[in-house]
């Protein structure tokens, strides 16, 4: 049996679910980052499946997983800089210490 | 068995090992380290999509950009020794997860997907590029791109520089 479409799709839906595993069960803010990273990547390889198997001369799966890299970029420039804010002001990066806005 | 099949099989179960690595190593420099290792996997696997110029952009941006702020991250904020400790919510997180993949892996299943039978384009660079920036193209998420870069950065800078 040759890989197909749903060889990619079921692949990716595996990444995204470690991924969201991930960052709903760690504390270390890093940690969380670096599953929804995951879950980015997973997102990508379904976009990118998509684009070959259904459209293959369209590219629009290509160009939209182009555009999550830009703003998985963006997310984590600013995400490592609050961590780092974080750190600095709490001496930690526990999300269950960080609970300065809690009622 | 073809060769990409091989291919795709050893990428796959590349990928999904660093990832399960990267939510479950204690220590968080070598988690990070398998990060890396599961984008590599990931640009593979967009090499046996042909999709060749992502791949190389996953390469630059994740493998050297991302994933050199993230092992930053880390040794700026010295939280090594606390390890990776599980939350309060590890069962529901695992319950939540579970769900999810069984309603995707049913919705992949049930669905009759129109494969198309042409061949895809190699390479894909200037196709992308004028499908950007062509006729009709996404000149304007483009440049919206660009100014949320931008602004990212800028926030970047104004939320770690010292009072």
């Amino acid at each position: 049996m040759s890989v197909s479409l749903e060889h990619y799709l079921i692949l990716s839906a595996l990444l995204f679910c470690i991924g969201l595993y991930g960052a709903l069960s760690r504390r270390n803010t890093i940690v969380i980052l670096m599953s929804i990273e995951i879950m980015l990547n997973a997102v990508n390889v379904a976009l990118v499946a998509f684009s070959r198997y259904i459209v293959p001369l369209v590219l629009t799966g290509q160009v939209f997983a182009l555009f999550v890299m830009v703003v998985a970029a963006a997310e984590v420039a600013v995400g490592l800089a609050i961590i780092i804010a974080l750190y600095r002001s709490r001496e930690t990066v526990d999300v269950e210490q960080a609970d300065l806005m809690k009622g | 068995m073809t060769v990409l099949d091989i291919v795709f099989w050893l990428l796959a179960v590349i990928s999904i090992g660093a990832a399960l690595a990267v939510v479950f190593l204690q220590n968080i420099f070598r988690a990070a380290l398998f990060l890396v290792l599961c984008f590599f996997a990931v640009a593979g696997l967009f090499i046996t999509l042909q999709a060749d110029f992502l791949a190389v952009a996953q390469v630059l941006i994740y493998v050297g950009a991302i994933s050199i702020l993230i092992i930053l991250a880390i040794m700026l904020t010295r939280e090594m020794w606390r390890g990776n400790p599980g939350g309060r919510f590890q069962l529901p997180a695992f319950i939540i997860a579970l769900g999810l993949f069984g309603v995707m892996v049913w919705a992949v299943i049930n669905t009759s997907w129109q494969i198309s039978a042409e061949l895809p384009l190699v390479p894909t660079t200037a196709a992308i590029g004028s499908r950007l920036f062509g006729e009709g193209g996404l000149l304007l998420p483009l440049e919206i791109a660009a100014v949320l870069l931008l602004a990212a950065i800028l926030g970047a800078i104004v939320l770690v520089r010292e009072k």
